[in-house]
């Protein structure tokens, strides 16, 4: 088998495994969200199906495929059963850029070199920007064909929230950027080579603080749920939705959820790299994985302690006090890189 | 009856002028500015979106239903719809002897079920002129505490929850229990207690009450210290609720709104210190009092009142008189349920009761009582006999909820949820 062949076969193979092991990690996710809100709130959370319950999201999908869809009758019906899709597949799409090994180099599996990633691409990093502003589109999209109220304020919030959240996010991305010297996110790794105070956490901490709020603004938790805030607007864009359309949405949160962990990971966290040089046996991907849910952590922890903001309070600390810090960080990384580098 | 609410009036403006050296006076001008730029929009005409808050939504703590009118998300003009919980509970009332009425109170409130048991008895009691033996007023005094603590409780939670936080809302109801742990041991039931009985309550203190009721109330200031560790010194809390619903005496005045609203508007107005009741004049307590007048100070008040309960309920176990729990009047109040089977003059008493029920004189009273919420009042026509010809609940959350447009017009929608929350309003009171 020649090498462009291997490479073709690789290719295949990672593109179908890495969907089928984001919707396991969503299952889970969605398990350990709620296993995790109970003990925050001395419940227990689910115990009935499978051993602690595990198997709940399963459970929980099948109960969804099996409802009426309901769709309303003076709905934009097209732009309704478009919605959930817009929302759901942008999120998958970013994994593509998102290394989880070493990539180039020698061949190592069965003679040709596998590389960690599904693309290695240029501009990664615009590509998960672009892609979290479409996804936006998904959430707008769905408000604004419900014919609800309710649906037109929570699709016109996340708007809102979107622009003042992508911008602030764009421009702390772009410090990681300088230092990088590149826009892929194989050669951001590249460059966060060593051990843990090697990696850019500690150069971007505050670009890395306000990529991380914006995230969460990013993925509709709390405090930044606004769009779906549930004692405001019922369940914001969601409030028409049933069955799988409205499970399409849950999971394409949690995707996101995980997708942005990686991202975040792979900015300010060495991505795949080990904390310590000597512990790289272990191989990549685990280390990447074990950074994701730690951050899943983060974000479970942050949704079920903390307040929402309102609606204007968020966007002045978008524009106020995110813009500005992540600016700063970006014309003092951009100096200190001419200087020194 | 006019006597007892002009003087209410005009005690309530003296505690505003009485209250300390120039008080700061809350943020009004802002709220003003406000109402006035909501007025001129309507003037102007602009894109108004109407849109129904209700009878079906997780923040309108049951069936109330706001219509309303939002510029964006700037509320316009709000109209609230009462009624859909209605029950007629005053009709009700007319076909009941005095004794039966006393469980459908319960479900006014059912939040703070004996304080609307105690109520509505203190009015009966008026009527009838009944004289209650002490140590019935003091277990009055504790049941009624322990109410407003339950209610307190349940009320941060369901406001936190509002604010978008679940995990708090837990916390609190598992502190709840602690309390409602207590009515079942007092009263056998957790939610609707029926406990008071004319001239008394129903049942003496059960054996190992004290214990208990000490416990919780040494640990309760622990876990409101608590609360206001996570909630007081919030940044997001107070961003959310500092200067928000903006509500000042002469608007509580104005709508009769009264209870922590009012006290968090600098007035110092609670009628267990203005018009005592019960064991209250015997008991050493503050009023609190805060002058801001927002979401903020309602949240502060009612954590100063849980710290009050609980020193009152600890005065009144240390107090304890000796003595009947039930007044000795064979011809309004029911006997000692254990001397019905020994004593045939009790057992006379008790079908005379049942079967016949209270012979009130002909007459009219009118009592109000701090309850929780606010100052509930009973009104009570007697054409004699046993049952009354008409019975009249002034309940606070009726008030409070019809003075939501004057609340929150000029806020933002979550706004809206934060003040209905601070307010506290309880459907079954509201609708009756």
């Amino acid at each position: 088998m020649s090498d462009p062949v291997a490479q073709l076969v690789f290719l295949i193979i990672k593109a179908v495994a890495m969907p089928l092991i984001i919707i396991t990690m969503v299952a889970f996710a969605i398990y350990f969200e709620r296993k995790f809100a109970g003990f925050f709130q001395a419940r227990v959370g689910p115990t009935y199906l499978g051993p602690w319950g595990s198997l709940q999201s399963f459970g929980d999908v099948f109960k969804l495929l099996s409802k009426e869809d309901v769709i309303p009758l003076r709905s934009d019906k097209p732009v309704f059963k478009l919605a959930p899709y817009i929302a759901f597949i942008p999120a998958f799409l970013v994994m593509a850029v998102l290394p989880f090994g070493p990539v180039g180099g020698e061949p190592n599996l069965f003679g040709h070199r596998f590389d960690y990633v599904i693309a290695d691409f240029d501009a990664g990093v615009v590509l998960f920007l672009a892609m979290g502003a479409i996804a936006v589109y998904g959430v707008v999209l769905a408000g604004w064909s419900s014919n609800s109220n309710y649906s037109l304020l929570g699709g016109l919030r996340a708007g809102a929230q979107m622009i003042s959240y992508e911008l602030a996010m764009g421009f702390s991305v772009a410090g990681v950027m300088v230092m990088a010297g590149s826009m892929s996110l194989v050669e951001i790794v590249d460059g966060q080579k060593g051990a843990f105070w090697d990696w850019y956490w500690i150069p971007q901490i505050v670009g890395g603080i306000v990529f991380f709020i914006a995230s969460i603004a990013e993925l509709n938790r709390t405090p930044f749920d606004l769009a779906e805030a549930e004692q405001e607007l019922v369940a914001g864009h969601l409030t028409e939705y049933s069955g799988m359309r409205w499970g399409m949405f849950y999971l394409a949160e949690y995707v996101n959820m995980i997708v942005v962990s990686g991202i975040v990971s792979t900015l300010y966290f060495g991505g795949w790299r080990a904390p310590f040089e000597s512990w790289n046996v272990i191989p990549g991907p685990i280390w990447l994985l074990l950074k994701i849910c730690a951050l899943i952590f983060i974000y479970m922890w942050i949704r079920w302690t903390i307040f929402r903001y309102r609606y204007s309070q968020l966007m002045s600390i978008g524009w106020k006090v995110l813009l500005p810090l992540a600016l700063a960080n970006l014309a003092v990384t951009a100096v200190v890189v001419s200087v020194v580098g | 009856m006019n006597d007892a609410i002009d003087s209410a009036t005009i005690h309530a403006r003296e505690a505003d002028s009485t209250s300390p050296d120039t008080p700061p006076r809350p943020n009004v001008e802002q709220l003003r500015e406000r109402k006035a730029r909501t007025r001129q929009h309507l003037e102007t005409g602009g894109d108004i979106m109407t849109i129904s808050m209700g009878p079906q939504h997780p923040s309108t703590h049951g069936v109330f239903q706001m219509v309303l009118d939002l510029d964006g998300e700037v509320i316009v003009d709000l109209r609230p719809e009462i009624g859909n919980l209605h029950r007629g509970v005053e009709k009700l009332c007319e076909h009941r002897t005095y004794h039966q009425i006393i469980p459908l109170t319960d479900r006014l409130d059912y939040n703070s079920a004996f304080a609307m048991n105690h109520g509505f008895c203190e009015a009966a009691e008026k009527l009838m002129g009944v004289e209650v033996p002490p140590r019935a007023r003091y277990i009055r005094t504790i049941a009624h505490e322990l109410s407003r603590l339950a209610n307190h409780i349940l009320w941060l939670g369901v406001h936190i929850m509002d604010l978008g936080t679940q995990t708090f809302f837990v916390i609190c109801f598992r502190d709840r229990e602690y309390v409602l742990d207590l009515f079942e041991m007092l009263t056998g039931a957790r939610l609707t207690h029926s406990f008071a009985r004319i001239g008394g309550v129903a049942k003496d203190l059960p054996d190992g009450f004290e214990q208990r009721c000490r416990k919780v109330i040494e640990f309760l200031p622990k876990r409101i210290a608590e609360y206001e560790r996570i909630v007081k010194h919030n940044r997001i809390y107070y961003k959310r609720a500092k200067n928000v619903g903006i509500f000042t005496s002469e608007d509580c005045y104005a709508w009769r709104v009264t209870g922590p609203t009012l006290r968090a508007a600098g007035v110092a107005r609670d009628l267990r210190k203005d018009e005592p009741y019960a064991a209250y004049d015997e008991v050493d307590f503050e009023v609190a009092v805060e002058y801001n007048a927002d979401v903020y100070d309602r949240f502060l008040v009612r954590m100063k009142e849980m710290r009050e309960s609980c020193k009152i309920i600890r005065q009144c176990l240390d107090g304890l008189p000796g003595g009947p729990y039930l007044a000795r009047d064979a011809a309004h109040s029911l006997p000692v349920k254990r001397d019905v089977l020994r004593d045939s003059a009790a057992m006379i008493q008790d079908f005379y009761q049942v079967f016949q029920g209270p012979q009130a004189p002909k007459g009219e009273v009118y009592r109000a009582i701090e309850v929780p919420k606010g100052e509930m009042g009973v009104y009570i026509r007697s054409e004699g006999g046993a049952k009354p010809a008409r019975v009249r609940f002034t309940t606070p959350s009726f008030y409070h909820g019809q003075a939501m447009p004057a609340l929150s017009i000029g806020e933002t929608v979550p706004d809206l949820v934060a003040i209905f929350a601070s307010v506290d309003v309880v459907l079954g009171d509201c609708d009756k």
